[in-house]
Parts: structure tokens; C-alpha cells; sequence
């Protein structure tokens, strides 16, 4: 009897697991179908392709290397373009960062309005980047453009041919952006500022702590998780500007606003060479990987986990 | 004395962060002020000295210019197209999928779900070239399912959902299923409405991310009625040289659509950016 009835309940939870996999093959097949034609397999064949000399029209070469040879240590272009890129990070992250907390520290002391002034803040933010790299292309206009206009009113001359000259053209597309991007982690500084217990500043200031202080040794120190999140998501998404260099100036005058992405697109889509364009953009995952692995090794050092 | 006298002085200070702060808001507003100034000037008058918000004449006609210059309503049709049948396609799956990561046991789970985290690093930019190469390949350049299925099974929106799946306890699906609802009654009825925030915050985020996509429909459309908004806003660029009054009515119009979300949504944009946001906590 006791045999049986062990038999009989083992077969149910047998059948029990066959149900329950054939259950999560029907609610993962959508996704994981779409997910290995659109993602997997375009990763493994840009993998290939970046090994192969391949013009669209005609027949692709294996090329071994040559392709990240030729990039990393005999095309002119390439390395001014990571350095074109590396001053729109460094510039963009470090203003990106001053700015949002800054504006998200005074959001959540007591004022009024704030939905208001969230409301405008994140505007930029979720209208499309095309737009509104259009309407600064207009505000930047030399002679005539309303911040030449304003510059001149206020101290004599209309100041720098912002998109024209070379030495203001990658400052002019980073002040835009900036514009464009800081609503987004001044949220994310404002919910990390929100989840601060409320006992432990008036701990602070019953203990004597003044607003600065309060603001060394507790705020922002409770708030590095925060920091730290929003600083690598920064990087890694300016890493790959692209829509406003590519609106405001086109990647000029000369070279100087063409940033990694923006010659991908020169070299995969306007010369068509996919071999080399894959080897641009895998170039472009490395860099994203390596600093992002600094990141988190060097995070011990500054980011307080409770 | 001294409390009042610190009361006054606590108003001051507060009436001029207040001030200073709605100086700020008025600075960052100020590049849409001057896209709706402009697009309502009369072409001569855009880059008037001294500047003015006003022209000598309000041009309401350049919006119905400016829609019809190329075909802006298409633009906005294709872009509605494309963003809610992507936002669609990427809740269902994802979420779907996001039951059998989190609530299902089967064998190998952990390893695909690892494959699926490891995608989460790799840039847009790795994919772009296989990517245009395939939509060739199935003849699904300028189209609608070339602008919308290759950006709607990544690992992003499986991630966020399963996280969430997660924290939503046994047993209330545990009871459902005592009473003899399958899986995919339990999934309808019970998970999925529980987990609406998080599927809403991804529904958002995911149509937002269609609509203001620029670097895939420049390389997948050239035909001028598959265009989406801002797409066809780097047309109008290239068509209209100088006629900046048209060009800004044309943004103006690309950015309304934002302004609605960001208002009517914005609970959802916050909770969503604090949730993705919060992954250090």
C-alpha cells in the first residue's frame, strides 16, 4: 500500500514539472525567439563581420585583424575622434553630475512648486533629441543668433562662432547636451535624496551638525549609491553621442564634434564598409567594458553601501 | 525677539532661493519659449536685431505650413504606429517572459537568464550593422516592422519586469491555483495586474524610446512617408535651407507630444527612473 501511494504521488510531481516546463516554454518563446534573431545572432555575426573586409555591394573578404590594425594604427581619423569623444564625456559627465545635484539638493529642501520645476527641468529630457539640438543650432548662430545677441548686450561683442570655430565646437554641442540630459539624474539624485531617513539629519542637527556639514558627512555620503549608478549609466550613454553632434554641426567644422559613433555611421552607412564599421563598434564595447570594470573596482573607495 | 527675527530671516532666504530657482526653470525653459517665438514670426523677422519674442505679425499660418510642407501628419502617424505597436509587443513578451524567469522552475533557467543579463552592456552600435544588413536580407528596409521588431526583444524590459515578479509574494498565486487556475490564468489575473506600475513604467519608457529614436530609422527609412518624427525633422532640415520660422513650427509640434506625457505621466516617469535608478540600493 505505502509503495503504491509513493508511486502514484512521485508520478504526479513528474507530470507536475512536465506541465510547469511546457508552461515556461509557452510564456518564453515570444521573447526568446525575438531575442536570439534580434540580438543574439546580430551580436555573434557583428563579431564575424568585424573580422572580414566587406563593402554591401560585392563579396566580403576574410580579412583577420586587419580591420582593428588598420583603425587602431593607420587611420588618421581615428584617434582624434576618440579624443573628440573623451572631452565630450569628461566635459558632459562632470557638468551632467554638478548640475543635477546641485538642482536636486535645492529641489528637496522646502519650497514650493516643485512639481513645477521637475515638470520643466525633465522637459528636455523626453522631447526629441532632433528638436532640440535643432532649435540651439538656431540659438548658436554667430552674428544673429539670440545668444550671440544676448553676449552682445551684456559685454560688447556677440562672443565665439560657437559651431563654426574649432576650439568652441565640441564645448557648444556638450552645453547642449547637458541642457538636454541632466533632468534624468537629477530624478534619479532627488529619489536617492527622498530615501534618507528624515531622523537621521535631525539626529545631525540636534548634534550640532550645520547645513554644510549635515551635507559632508551625511547627505552625501548616503547618497553615493546613487551617485555612483548615475555616474557609470552617464558615461556609458555619452559614450555614444551621436543625434546632436550629427544635427548641430554635422561632426565639423573640420573633424572636431565627430565623436565614435558618428564615424560608425560615416563608415558603416554613408562608405559602406560593415567590416570595419563592426570593428568601430566593438572598439566602442571594449572602452564601454573597460571603464565601466574600473568603475565598479574603484567604487569600494568612495560609494557607502548601508 | 531673536525667534521672529530668525523667522524673517528663514522667509528671506526662502523667497530668494525661490526666486533664484524660477530663474533657472524660466534659463532651461527658455530653448522652447524661443522654438514657439520663432515658429510664429514671419520668415524676415526670425533673426531680427535686437531680438524679440514677438514679431510684428503672428504667423499661425506656418504651423499649417510647416504640416504640410512634407507630410508631418504622416510623420506623426507613423511615429504613433511605430511607438504603440512596439510598446505592445515589447510588454506582452517581455512580460510574458518575465513570468517563466521568475515564477516558473525549469531546468537551465539561470543560464538563459544570465544570457539575457550579459546582452544588457552591449551598445546599441554592436547591433546596428548585422541589423541593417537582416533587414535587407528580409526586404524590410523602409517599413514599419523594420522600424519596430528589431528593438523590441532586447533583455531590458525581461530584466526590469522579472526584478518585479519577484517581489510579488506566493502565495497569493499559490491560493488561485489550490482553486485549479493554470499558469496562464494566474499570469492574467493575478501577477500581471499586481505588477501595473512596473509594466506601466516600462510601457512609457519604451514609447518614449521609439518615439525619439533617431539613429536606426535614419538607417533603415528613406522613403519620406515611412519617416517617424524625428526622422522626418532631419528632412525638413535638409529641405527648407533657411526658413528656421517652419522648421520651428515643425519642432514645436514634435515636442507637444512629450509636454503631454511628461504631464500626465510624470508619476510614472519618476517611480520608473527611481526603480531603474535605485539598482545600487
Amino acid at each position: 500500500m505505502p509503495a503504491k501511494v509513493q508511486d502514484t504521488s512521485r508520478a504526479r510531481t513528474k507530470q507536475n514539472q512536465l506541465r510547469e516546463r511546457r508552461a515556461a516554454l509557452g510564456f518564453l518563446a515570444p521573447n526568446l525567439l525575438g531575442f536570439l534573431l534580434f540580438t543574439i545572432i546580430p551580436i555573434g555575426a557583428s563579431l564575424v563581420l568585424s573580422f572580414f573586409e566587406w563593402p554591401l555591394i560585392g563579396n566580403a573578404i576574410y580579412a583577420g585583424f586587419d580591420n582593428f590594425v588598420r583603425l587602431l594604427t593607420q587611420d588618421p581619423v581615428f584617434w582624434p575622434i576618440v579624443g573628440n569623444t573623451a572631452y565630450f564625456v569628461v566635459g558632459y559627465v562632470a557638468l551632467n553630475l554638478a548640475v543635477s545635484l546641485g538642482l536636486a539638493l535645492w529641489l528637496t529642501t522646502r519650497i514650493r512648486f516643485r512639481g513645477f520645476y521637475r515638470f520643466v527641468f525633465f522637459l528636455p529630457v523626453v522631447s526629441p533629441m532632433v528638436a532640440n539640438a535643432m532649435v540651439w543650432r538656431m540659438m548658436y548662430r554667430r552674428e544673429d543668433g539670440i545668444i550671440a545677441q544676448v553676449l552682445e548686450s551684456v559685454t560688447g561683442t556677440t562672443g565665439p562662432n560657437w559651431l563654426g570655430d574649432t576650439r568652441w565646437s565640441m564645448l557648444a554641442v556638450i552645453l547642449m547636451s547637458l541642457w538636454a540630459g541632466f533632468g534624468y539624474n537629477m530624478i534619479i539624485l532627488i529619489a536617492g535624496l527622498e530615501a534618507i531617513p528624515g531622523s537621521i539629519h535631525e539626529a545631525a542637527s540636534l548634534d550640532g551638525a550645520n547645513w554644510i556639514q549635515r551635507l559632508r558627512n551625511v547627505t552625501l555620503p548616503l547618497l553615493t549609491p546613487s551617485l555612483f549608478f548615475a555616474t557609470v549609466m552617464t558615461i556609458i550613454s555619452s559614450l555614444q553621442v551621436f543625434a546632436q553632434p550629427f544635427i548641430l554641426t554635422g561632426g565639423g567644422p573640420g573633424i572636431s564634434t565627430s565623436t565614435i559613433v558618428f564615424y560608425l555611421y560615416q563608415k558603416g552607412f554613408q562608405a559602406y564598409e560593415m567590416g570595419y564599421a563592426s570593428a568601430i563598434a566593438w572598439i566602442l564595447f571594449l572602452v564601454i567594458m573597460a571603464i565601466t570594470l574600473v568603475q565598479f573596482r574603484l567604487q569600494k573607495r568612495w560609494v557607502h553601501y548601508s | 525677539m531673536t525667534t521672529s527675527n530668525q523667522a524673517s530671516r528663514s522667509r528671506l532666504t526662502l523667497g530668494i532661493s525661490q526666486t533664484l530657482l524660477t530663474l533657472a526653470a524660466l534659463v532651461v525653459l527658455f530653448p522652447f519659449v524661443w522654438m514657439f517665438s520663432s515658429a510664429l514670426k514671419p520668415t524676415s523677422e526670425v533673426f531680427s536685431t535686437p531680438p524679440s519674442l514677438v514679431g510684428s505679425e503672428i504667423m499661425w499660418s506656418n504651423f499649417a505650413e510647416a504640416w504640410t510642407y512634407l507630410p508631418f501628419g504622416r510623420f506623426m502617424m507613423n511615429g504613433i504606429i511605430v511607438s504603440g505597436v512596439g510598446t505592445l509587443v515589447v510588454v506582452v513578451s517581455s512580460s510574458m517572459a518575465a513570468y517563466a524567469f521568475s515564477r516558473l522552475r525549469w531546468r537551465g533557467r539561470d543560464g538563459v537568464f544570465l544570457v539575457y543579463l550579459g546582452t544588457l552592456m552591449i551598445p546599441q552600435e554592436v547591433l546596428v550593422v548585422p541589423m541593417f544588413i537582416l533587414m535587407r536580407y528580409l526586404g524590410w528596409i523602409d517599413s514599419y516592422l523594420g522600424l519596430i521588431v528589431p528593438w523590441a526583444f532586447t533583455a531590458f524590459g525581461t530584466f526590469l519586469l522579472r526584478q518585479f515578479f519577484l517581489t510579488i509574494p506566493d502565495e497569493l498565486e499559490d491560493a488561485a491555483r489550490i482553486d485549479g487556475a493554470n499558469r496562464w490564468r494566474t499570469f492574467a489575473q493575478i501577477v500581471a495586474p499586481l505588477a501595473l506600475p512596473a509594466v506601466g513604467t516600462l510601457a512609457v519608457f519604451t514609447f518614449i524610446g521609439y518615439w525619439n529614436s533617431f539613429l536606426w530609422p535614419l538607417l533603415v527609412v528613406s522613403d519620406v512617408n515611412m519617416a517617424t518624427v524625428p526622422l522626418g525633422l532631419n528632412m525638413f532640415l535638409g529641405q527648407t535651407g533657411n526658413q528656421w520660422n517652419l522648421l520651428m513650427a515643425a519642432a514645436a509640434i514634435s515636442v507637444i507630444p512629450s509636454a503631454i506625457i511628461v504631464l500626465a505621466l510624470q508619476r510614472y516617469l519618476v517611480s520608473g527612473i527611481a526603480l531603474s535608478g535605485m539598482g545600487g540600493r
